[in-house]
């Protein structure tokens, strides 16, 4: 009789047992842990990783470009500031938007929304970690624009100019940060990674000149405008000029472009069948 | 245990899900039988609370899913193996799911060993993956928090033979030491060969629902005769009804014992008597599948109704 090669499977060793545990209600799942976990999964990815780095590489790439094109005169904290925040304010609010929108789009939301079933949490947990991610990544920012400062001015021998102020980098901040927000309700309204894109570059590009527009033809509308265009009420924090109108100001247009379609939304969010 | 209670799915007049109730008990595999777009995996998501009921409840442990304070370590929850991010590592998703549920992180390589993912397979990125290797990650998702129950959508798809027995033997021995399983298929030979108990499931609808053995019990004779005219005059004679096969036989609800006799009184000769075999379970499973093969009987129907 001739043997016959039997292949190696999985029968060649013995089912594991895996038993159920019974040791009543576990613990709820506390909010640290959740926060935790949505962290990583904004770096654990290839994209994620690279989303990530490509603030580091964007950083260096401004300060690099302000030191080696910038006019000597120019060569102020500010000028880097400037050119470091541009890259910033479209990579920040990509970073919100696919840690929302991944969940739908690569569908890992059905494991996310079954371990952890209330969604508000989840996207709670999410909403914190972006915002901890922006400020970070502005304090970056302004660590790598201070550096471009020395360097850049030891090499062209100019003087050294600290022109911005802590309440100047605070504003900063938080317009980076809002804009990153405007990304993330956007992922949160949308769920579609590529749509809630175009939608931020709609809103960040699109509207704006339209509003540009309408207050150049009509005057009516030039008084209303900082109070319903929310990137013209977001301006007043990159030049500095934040007073009590301009805080209204960015408050109600706030309201109109950040909050309400939030609140929307969030109730799509928690109606929505997960697929 | 689960319990089904009055479960309805509506999407706007379509009833997806119209109003079941059925339970999966503690020690035993439950199988969810339906053919495709029957309803399985809309019920199984109402479980998980991923789709919200229009009424009626779906509990597991006596409470609604989203009361679970750490459902990953009550219940394990596979619903589609290739909804995960295809840019992170099989080990990397295992070790998400075991930091949300706040375990140990030792039972990560645990669980890896447990379904059989090794040498480089942990770390490679999941859309590098083969829909087995997508199920065996989620199989170790669903029991890494060592749950109670098992909710698990077609969990042999994709899986090899060897694969398939293996998964078999895992919930066989989960149940036998008191878990509860409820899985799903399209394929009545899968869960004949796993489950305890079946519910099967149509057009949104529960058709039938019992212990394996009551339902392919129910299945009723196959009798069969050279002569089988005179047979089915006779059975008919004796008010036994049934019907003819296309080999010859005849099928029958009465059981074998009275056929039997029947054939004895009226002088027919047999040459098979036997049980059904759950010929009846299938005939019923066939015809569920015919009802909903929607694109090939359309056109029939249309023009069945306009003759």
């Amino acid at each position: 009789m001739s043997a016959i090669a039997v292949p190696q499977t999985d029968q060649s060793r013995p089912t594991q047992q895996v038993r159920p545990r019974r040791t009543g209600v576990p613990a709820r799942i506390p909010t640290s842990r959740v926060i935790g976990v949505e962290l990583r999964k904004m770096f654990d990815t290839r994209s994620g990783f690279w989303l990530m780095a490509s603030i580091v590489i964007a950083n260096l790439l401004a300060t690099g470009a302000v030191i080696l094109w910038a006019p000597d005169s120019e060569l102020t904290y500010s000028t880097f500031a400037a050119a470091i925040g541009f890259p910033m304010a479209v990579i920040l609010p990509m970073i919100a938007i696919l840690s929302v929108t991944g969940e739908w789009s690569q569908r890992s939301g059905l494991t996310t929304f079954t371990l952890v079933p209330h969604r508000g949490r989840v996207i709670w947990a999410k909403a914190v970690c972006a915002v901890g991610v922006g400020i970070v990544s502005m304090l970056v920012a302004f660590a790598v624009g201070a550096v471009g400062n020395l360097v850049g001015t030891a090499i062209t021998g100019t003087d050294l100019v600290w022109d911005a102020s802590f309440q100047d980098l605070v504003f900063i901040v938080l317009g980076n940060v809002l804009g990153m927000m405007v990304g993330f309700m956007l992922g949160v309204l949308i769920r579609n990674s590529a749509g809630a894109i175009v939608s931020y570059f709609v809103y960040s590009l699109v509207f704006p000149t339209i509003f540009g527009l309408l207050a150049s033809a009509q005057g009516w509308f030039r008084d209303l405008q900082p109070w319903v265009d929310f990137n013209y009420a977001q301006g007043a924090l990159f030049n500095g000029s934040m007073f009590g109108e301009q805080w209204a100001n960015l408050g109600v247009a706030g309201a109109i472009w950040l909050v309400a379609p939030m609140v929307v939304g969030l109730a799509l969010v928690m109606r929505s069948e997960v697929k | 245990m689960i319990t089904v209670d009055s479960l309805t799915k509506k999407y706007g007049g379509f009833r997806a899900v119209d109003e079941i109730s059925f339970t999966a008990q503690p020690g035993r595999v439950t199988g969810f039988l339906g053919p495709n777009g029957a309803g399985k995996s809309t019920t199984m998501r109402v479980m998980a609370g991923l789709t919200p009921a229009t009424s009626g409840s779906a509990t597991i442990l006596g409470r609604r899913y989203a009361d679970l304070p750490n459902p990953g370590r009550e219940v394990g929850v596979l619903l589609d193996a290739s909804a995960q991010h295809a840019g992170r590592t099989g080990r990397e998703i295992l070790s998400l799911a075991a930091r949300t549920m706040g375990l140990p992180r030792h039972r990560v390589a645990e669980m890896l060993d447990v379904v059989s993912l090794v040498d480089d397979e942990p770390d490679r990125r999941v859309r590098n993956y083969s829909l087995g290797m997508r199920q065996r990650l989620g199989i170790a998702t669903a029991l890494i928090g060592e749950p109670e129950v098992l909710i698990l959508d077609e969990p042999a798809n994709g899986l090899d033979p060897s694969g398939i027995r293996w998964m078999r033997d895992l919930l066989r021995g989960f149940a036998n030491q008191g878990g509860t399983v409820l899985l799903s298929s399209h394929l009545l030979h899968e869960i004949e060969v796993i489950a305890d108990d079946i519910v099967v499931i149509g057009n949104g609808r529960i058709v039938a629902d019992g212990t394996k053995d009551e339902l392919l019990e129910a299945a009723g004779t196959v009798v069969r005769s050279d002569d089988a005219d005179r047979l089915a005059h006779a059975l008919a004679d004796a008010g036994v009804t049934g019907t003819r096969t296309s080999d010859g036989a005849v099928r029958t609800d009465a059981d074998a014992a009275h056929v039997g006799r029947v054939a004895l009184a009226a002088g027919v000769a047999l040459t098979e008597l036997r049980a059904a075999d759950g010929a009846g379970l299938e005939e019923m499973f066939l015809e569920l599948t015919a009802e909903t093969q929607r694109e090939t009987s359309r056109d029939d129907q249309s023009e069945g109704a306009a003759a």
